[in-house]
């Protein structure tokens, strides 16, 4: 038995060890990139346009690019997800081939990696439909790669709604879209909103997909037609490149920052928006 | 001394799938008088009472033949708007199911759904509905409150505002008192004596003295079929068959 | 029976003064009517319903003719190149010449396979004891900054991971271990780290969704914590860890930035830990910023091979998860 008991000891010992290394592991990445970009910086790092391809000056054009990207994508992908949740909770027949031809889809796209989303968008909005490395092009295809989460996180928010609502609310003579809108919609709302902040967030962190879509311009985006360079981006070409070490901490400290900040919002939905429920 | 059929139900089955869970139901249900539902769990009650809504055709997979007839429309016609019955013929569930809002919007749900946006006409409507559901002294003060903090039996008579604000015609209430402790029972119970001078009520009970207490008339069910239907008096006095007898005296069910 | 009927006609008496309440407060009413009339006419209006309906199909339909556009580009683009060249040589030959219109991508392919394996062989063991750890071990407040923790952790996008390598992990094994450091063991790290949150967030799941009374009865029967774990908890949880490995595996084969930022690149199969090689997705964001014609059309064809790899492992996921239910059916 004295064996066991050491067996034991070590054990405990290695998966204590284990959770000790992914705390590590989390503060190393965060806390270096945090020290060394805080140093970077400044209003002007915020404010000022990337000079000679972001060796000097600021990053505020692709501050910019990734909140156009960003901004659009959602608006494109939010109400499809939403609707898609809504039609398979509500209105699709749970065992119809539809509904399972759907679901198959939302896994599918959701395993797709993003290189391959980044092709797509690249040969069908870029060059076929002519829409060239540019914000649309850029937006439409994280509108795709999105889609999932915010359908999947919707699904879930409505699933958990208590039937009974919905009875009590048809049993009052309201239809089935005024059940859905008066009062599913509202009592799933904080799980969709989460649903919208996590997609939000992978937007932001996407690089290889708006690499190929959105283009690498410097230039200030002004229409959704123009090119534009997110912050992912420009800290993979910062990288990449060497042009500027000091300047990538300082992008990827923003990045981070803005991601810690994402991830806060999404626990923080939940429960303020299911406390002031309804 | 006899009255008006509000509801009647001709030859009606209902299937969950391949499962039968009603045979042959016929049955009368006169206006402005209460008629109770007893039977031994998993009868066929509350499938009985959600056909007479069509709240039934939720359920995946649930077919049903015969006929319900409200004032001589058939329910299950086709092209007859569900809604539009729906609001006729009103339903309080076993469970409180309070919607996630104030008091004052629970009971103001049913009415904007119909139309009513101007705020007085709703006042108005809210106020009646908590006074006929014997609720407005104990909520007047806080009707913006959440719904979800009053007690169960105020829960219940919330939802029996909220059916009352879209007037219906018709009440049906399965098993309202059974999360109820008895004060709140026979709050509950003098409510449906008082309610049945203007509606039509159908309720489905466990409880056999509540039966005899509130009813006309009562409906036995025993396997999906309705084995006694007569006069409240009737059926308990004499009752014809001795299944009936068995269950109401508590030998079994 | 007759104290009932006693006790009803007593009801029947209260009510009767309620009423005549009520008729006093009808009396008074003076736009009750006009509300009534209001409630009564209302009607559902069918039309938007039937509307809405629609469009909320509309929406899922998007989604399938989505997927449906992605197959049909990505492999309209590269299959006829793959046709061309021969699938047998365009995965295995290691000759990788685009100028000179030489596509073999078998170094790529294995670089693929090669580091994903190596990410998982390390990224899947410290998971899973993560995983047990937070199910099983630790205390509950523990268990919740963890999780915290992990999906920081998943949130994380792969360029700066891949930022992290170069600038730490590229280093850190350029000094120690000599090479350039951009090799096939920085992205096996940098890789590994990505995949954990995964790894950690389904089997934990999986462990925590094994029913309390089984582990009550095992230590009822004097099984010790460990024991339980071993021979009872995860057993009934493996279809959700390999579901989690699984899973891992298609994020790490398509994973891009990262790996790229860190391995050197070099389209050769290594032959060594410290040596650099090129993955598949790699090769597609290298050179697609540039290439064109049969070039471009081997790059889409890399993306092809690669999408059906992703395919297949969601078909195998499909598999486990079948199993998995028939498996706790019983
Ligand atoms: N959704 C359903 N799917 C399949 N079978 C059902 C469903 N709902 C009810 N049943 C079955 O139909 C029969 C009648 O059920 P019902 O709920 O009407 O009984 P009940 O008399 O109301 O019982 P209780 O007193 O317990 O509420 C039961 O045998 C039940 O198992
Ligand atoms: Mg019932």
């Amino acid at each position: 038995m004295p064996g066991t008991r050491i067996g034991e000891k070590a054990l405990t010992c290695l998966l204590y060890l284990s959770a000790l290394i992914i705390i590590g592991i989390l503060l190393a990445v965060v806390g270096y990139i945090v020290y060394k970009g805080l140093a970077m910086i400044n209003l002007d790092f915020i404010m000022q346009a990337p000079r000679r391809a972001g060796k000097e000056g600021g990053i505020s054009s692709t501050i910019v690019g990734t909140l156009y990207l960003t901004v659009l994508s959602l608006a494109i992908a939010a109400p499809l997800g939403v609707g898609t949740a809504i039609h398979l909770e509500e209105y699709a027949q749970k065992e119809s081939y539809f509904a399972y031809l759907v679901t198959l889809t939302a896994e599918t796209l959701a395993a797709i990696p993003s290189i391959i989303y980044g092709l797509f968008g690249f040969v069908f909005f870029v060059i076929y439909l002519k829409l060239g490395w540019s914000i649309w092009s850029g937006s439409l295809t994280l509108a795709i790669m999105v889609w999932p989460t915010i359908t999947r996180t919707a699904q879930e928010a409505i699933l958990s709604v208590p039937r009974e609502y919905r009875e009590n609310s048809l049993a009052l003579g309201a239809s089935k879209w005024q059940t859905i809108r008066k009062i599913v919609i509202p009592a799933a709302i904080p799980g969709i909103v989460t649903g919208m902040i996590l997609a939000l967030g992978r937007a932001i962190g996407e690089t290889a997909a708006v690499l190929l879509t959105a283009g690498t311009s410097l230039g200030m985006p002004l229409s959704p037609a123009d090119p534009a360079r997110s912050m992912s981006v420009h800290l993979y070409m910062l990288a990449m490149e060497g042009l500027s070490m000091e300047r990538a901490f300082g992008t990827a400290f923003l990045i981070i920052i803005l991601l810690l900040f994402i991830n806060y919002l999404a626990n923080r939905s939940m429960s303020f928006l299911s406390h002031n429920g309804g | 001394m006899e009255k008006a059929i509000k509801m009647k139900s001709r030859e009606l089955n209902l299937f969950y799938g391949n499962f039968q869970a009603l045979y042959n139901i016929n049955m009368d249900i006169e206006e402005n008088r209460v008629t109770a539902l007893i039977g031994p769990s998993g009868c066929g009650k509350s499938s009985f009472l959600r056909s007479l809504n069509r709240l039934n055709e939720l359920i995946e997979g649930s077919r049903i033949s015969g006929e319900v007839f409200l004032d001589d429309s058939a329910i299950y016609e086709k092209g007859i708007n569900v809604v539009e019955l729906r609001k006729k013929v009103g339903m309080v569930f076993q469970k409180p199911a309070v919607f996630p809002m104030s008091i004052y919007e629970n009971v103001a749900y049913g009415p904007r759904i119909h139309g009513i946006k101007k705020r007085s006409e709703l006042d108005e409507i809210v106020c009646r509905s908590l006074q006929s559901a014997n609720l407005w002294d104990e909520v007047k003060d806080r009707l913006v409150a959440p719904a979800n903090q009053m007690s169960g039996g105020q829960q219940q008579r919330l939802v029996i505002a909220r059916v009352l604000a879209v007037q219906p015609e018709v009440i049906l209430m399965d098993e309202p008192a059974s999360a109820l402790d008895p004060i709140s029972t026979a709050r509950l119970e003098e409510l449906i004596a008082i309610l049945k001078t203007r509606y039509t009520i159908v309720i489905v009970t466990h409880n056999m003295q509540q039966a005899a207490r509130v009813s006309d008339y009562t409906g036995f069910f025993l396997h999906g079929c309705l084995l006694e239907f007569n006069r409240t008096e009737e059926l308990f006095l004499n009752p014809r068959h001795n299944k009936t007898e068995d269950y109401i005296t508590g030998r079994f069910g | 029976m007759n104290g009932i009927i006693e006790g009803k006609t007593n009801a029947v008496k209260q009510h009767n003064n309620r009423e005549e309440k009520m008729q006093i407060l009808q009396a008074k009413a003076g736009r009750w009517e006009r509300i009534l009339v209001i409630l009564r006419k209302s009607k559902a209006r069918f039309i938007p319903e039937i509307l809405v309906e629609k469009l909320l199909m509309l929406s899922a339909v998007v989604s399938i003719m989505a997927l449906l556009l992605i197959s049909v580009f990505i492999f309209s683009r590269g299959v006829p190149l793959i046709a061309s060249v021969g699938l047998g040589d365009f995965l295995f030959s290691l000759e990788w010449k685009p100028i000179q219109g030489k596509f073999g991508i078998g170094a790529m392919f294995v670089g693929s396979l090669l580091l994903t394996s190596a990410s998982l062989a390390w990224a899947v063991p410290l998971g899973l004891l993560t995983a047990i750890f937070m199910a099983e071990i630790a205390p509950p407040p523990v268990g919740r900054i963890m999780t915290r923790m992990v999906s920081l952790l998943a949130g994380i996008p792969s360029v700066v991971y891949g930022f992290f390598g170069l600038v730490i992990i590229v280093p850190l094994i350029r000094n120690y271990l000599g090479g350039t450091g951009m090799s096939v063991l920085a992205g096996a790290i940098i890789l590994g780290i990505m995949i954990l949150p995964t790894i950690i967030n389904i089997s934990r799941d999986a462990i925590q969704a094994v029913p309390l009374v089984y582990k009550e009865s095992s230590l009822a029967l004097g099984a010790s914590h460990y024991q339980t774990i071993g021979r009872l908890i995860l057993p009934a949880a493996s279809s959700g860890i390999i579901t989690a490995v699984v899973l891992a595996m298609g994020r790490a084969i398509g994973e891009t930035m990262a790996v790229v930022m860190v391995t050197g690149n070099a389209p050769i199969i290594p032959d060594s830990l410290l040596a650099p090689l090129r993955t598949m997705t790699s090769n597609i964001v290298l050179e697609m910023g540039y290439a064109a014609g049969d070039h471009q059309a081997a790059l889409f064809a890399t993306g092809a091979i690669l999408f059906i790899f992703i395919l297949l492992l969601n078909l195998l996921l499909n598999f486990i998860r079948r199993a998995g239910k028939r498996y706790a059916g019983n």
